[in-house]
């Protein structure tokens, strides 16, 4: 599959990653050289085999509907870049 | 007190000896004396690493101790710590103080281990060298031009260089394994979902797991038997019975089935590393193992399935890095969309970008059964060679990587070699099984070389008796680059 500089901008938007357009045509060199490498992949065929998902063939735990952590909003809220009244700050979304 | 083994220091400690301030004091002059030249830790904090060892020697004063209370251990710096900067090797995450432990912390908390320090590691484990740190490359201490492996890279060095007597590692790909084998230590990479994952800053979930890095396996048994535990926060932690993982490393190694896969024997591999790995073989069947040659035949295909795999996990992942709760916030922005893009942009290094572009484009729509279910459907085949194999063999073995520690700078403009250096590891990470890497000699510029011991499902007590037999014949695990 070959990767055009449309697609570097259009993946790199939905990563929210800007791309200024004097690196594009780099990114779009490396992009393609590891694709290239990714594409050895086509030469088995699979159509039979399962995916495998996890490296342990388990059933995820469920656990009792219990509240089991504590309040500590105050402590996590201290670390953020901008809080206001128990609120993260964000830039306005509505007008 | 330097450089001995964990056994050794537990002696001391217990015999009251020397206390545990005392070896923590030691240990943070040797820091303090090597680490502008090596660049091991990204922070050292001496406050807390002594208020640590005063509470040790109180809990061994009151004869409440186990064999890791008191001994100082470098924790690396994707072990979330509370009250510690936990960078993960980032900028995005620079001024980050962790809230909280992460489980592996708290193990180590329990039973009064000392913090001695947090070390340096690629940006998000996402590197085969060290040099992608916001921080600055570690340097290899057996020679100061090389690079110590990543992603633990400042781990496997303040092992090395003796400036903590072990420390922790996560491998996603082989980054305990490769940077123990290029710094001349041991480390193992257990079973995917015997060590917490919980508050270890996540890379490739399913591919992530924590492990220890000491000199000696004997030494890698005792924090096995630390870290390794059921935990509740931790969705893919195994419910298993508590092993003693020492209970085996006495055992003789007569009848011991050695497969050696000749995949990891093409021409790829290095002349030096290759004689030294036969090398040790032959040290093996001389200790009564036997060795035949198997196949993996989907062995070259786990670089590209890795490639998609951990890639496309590290992209959703990494996807909470948005300047809202934590951690680096761009300063101008006009809208919020602008915000979460230039908070990326400059909070990311280049290969973290790199990775989250693959990501984002293989699990984007039309692309995902392509690429992303593809790979699964091949990481099923890889791990079905190793069932296949452990039918015939009780352990494998080969190189660890394909050349000894190239040098600083070499491969850092060429992420397609870079990614190479994990071609004989990452398979054991898609497979799930416990992998390690001990010290078996030296290639001509003096720079380490590893031997990759491969074991099946949950094995990791018999690996490291197949190591300690091996170590106790050999002195390579005894050499220091740094007197």
């Amino acid at each position: 599959m070959k990767i055009l500089l449309t697609d570097v901008y259009r993946i790199a938007d939905l990563a929210r990653i800007e791309i200024q357009t004097d690196e594009a045509e780099a990114v779009l060199g490396q992009l393609s050289n590891i694709f290239n490498l990714i594409e050895q992949m086509q030469t088995v065929d699979t159509a039979a085999i399962e995916p495998m998902s996890h490296a342990q063939e388990m059933k995820l735990r469920l656990r009792q509907d219990v509240v089991s952590e504590f309040d500590q909003h105050e402590l996590f809220q201290s670390i953020a870049p901008q809080v206001e009244t128990g609120l993260y700050l964000v830039p306005k979304v509505i007008e | 007190m330097l450089g001995q083994s964990l056994k050794y220091l537990s002696a001391q400690l217990n015999d009251k000896k020397i206390s545990s301030v005392e070896l923590t004091t030691e240990y943070l002059n040797r820091i303090r004396s090597l680490n502008a030249k090596l660049n091991a830790f990204i922070t050292i904090n001496e406050a807390l690493s002594l208020e640590q060892a005063r509470m040790a020697d109180q809990l061994i004063a009151a004869g409440n101790a186990s064999p890791l209370t008191g001994i100082p251990i470098a924790q690396k710096d994707i072990f979330c710590t509370k009250g510690w900067l936990t960078t993960c090797g980032s900028k995005m995450l620079a001024n980050f103080t962790a809230p909280y432990n992460a489980t592996v912390i708290e193990r180590f908390n329990q039973i009064g281990a000392v913090n001695i320090g947090k070390t340096n590691m690629d940006e998000f484990a996402m590197g085969s060298s060290n040099e992608t740190s916001f921080f600055g490359p570690v340097k290899n201490p057996w020679d100061i031009h090389a690079v110590p492996g990543g992603s633990s890279g400042g781990s496997a060095c303040a092992v090395a260089a003796g400036m903590a007597p072990a420390a922790t590692g996560t491998d996603t790909g082989g980054s305990i394994r490769q940077p123990a084998a290029l710094c001349g230590i041991s480390g193992i990479k257990p079973t995917y979902g015997l060590v917490s994952r919980f508050g270890m800053i996540a890379f490739a979930s399913s591919l992530d797991q924590g492990g220890p890095m000491a000199k000696s396996a004997e030494d890698l048994a005792l924090m096995l038997n630390v870290m390794v535990g059921f935990d509740e926060r931790d969705s893919t932690s195994l419910q298993r019975e508590i092993e003693d993982y020492r209970r085996d490393l006495e055992k003789p190694l007569a009848g011991l089935r050695i497969g050696l896969p000749k995949e990891y024997f093409d021409q790829g591999l290095n002349d030096e590393v290759a004689h030294a790995v036969t090398q040790a073989i032959e040290e093996y069947q001389k200790l009564g193992a036997s060795v035949i040659e198997v196949s993996l035949p989907n062995a070259g295909l786990s670089i590209p399935v890795y490639y998609v795999i951990a890639p496309a996990e590290a992209s959703s992942n990494l996807s909470r890095f948005d300047g809202v709760r934590y951690g680096y916030r761009a300063k101008q922005y006009v809208n919020l969309d602008d915000m979460y893009k230039k908070t990326r942009t400059q909070g990311f290094g280049q290969e973290v970008k790199r990775r989250i572009l693959i990501g984002t484009y293989v699990l984007s729509h039309g692309y995902y059964d392509a690429y992303y279910i593809k790979a699964q459907k091949l990481r099923r085949l890889i791990a079905n060679d190793f069932t296949d194999v452990f039918k015939r063999c009780d352990v494998l073995m080969g190189p660890t990587t394909p050349t000894v520690a190239f040098d600083l700078g070499e491969k850092s403009d060429d992420p397609i070699q870079m990614y190479l250096s994990d071609i004989y590891t990452s398979s054991v990470n898609l497979a799930g099984l416990p992998g390690m890497s001990i010290p078996i000699g030296f290639g001509k510029k003096g720079r380490p070389i590893g031997l990759q011991i491969i074991g099946n499902y949950f094995k990791e007590a018999q690996m490291l008796n197949v190591a300690h037999q091996y170590q106790k014949v050999t002195d390579w695990h005894l050499q220091v680059p740094i007197k």
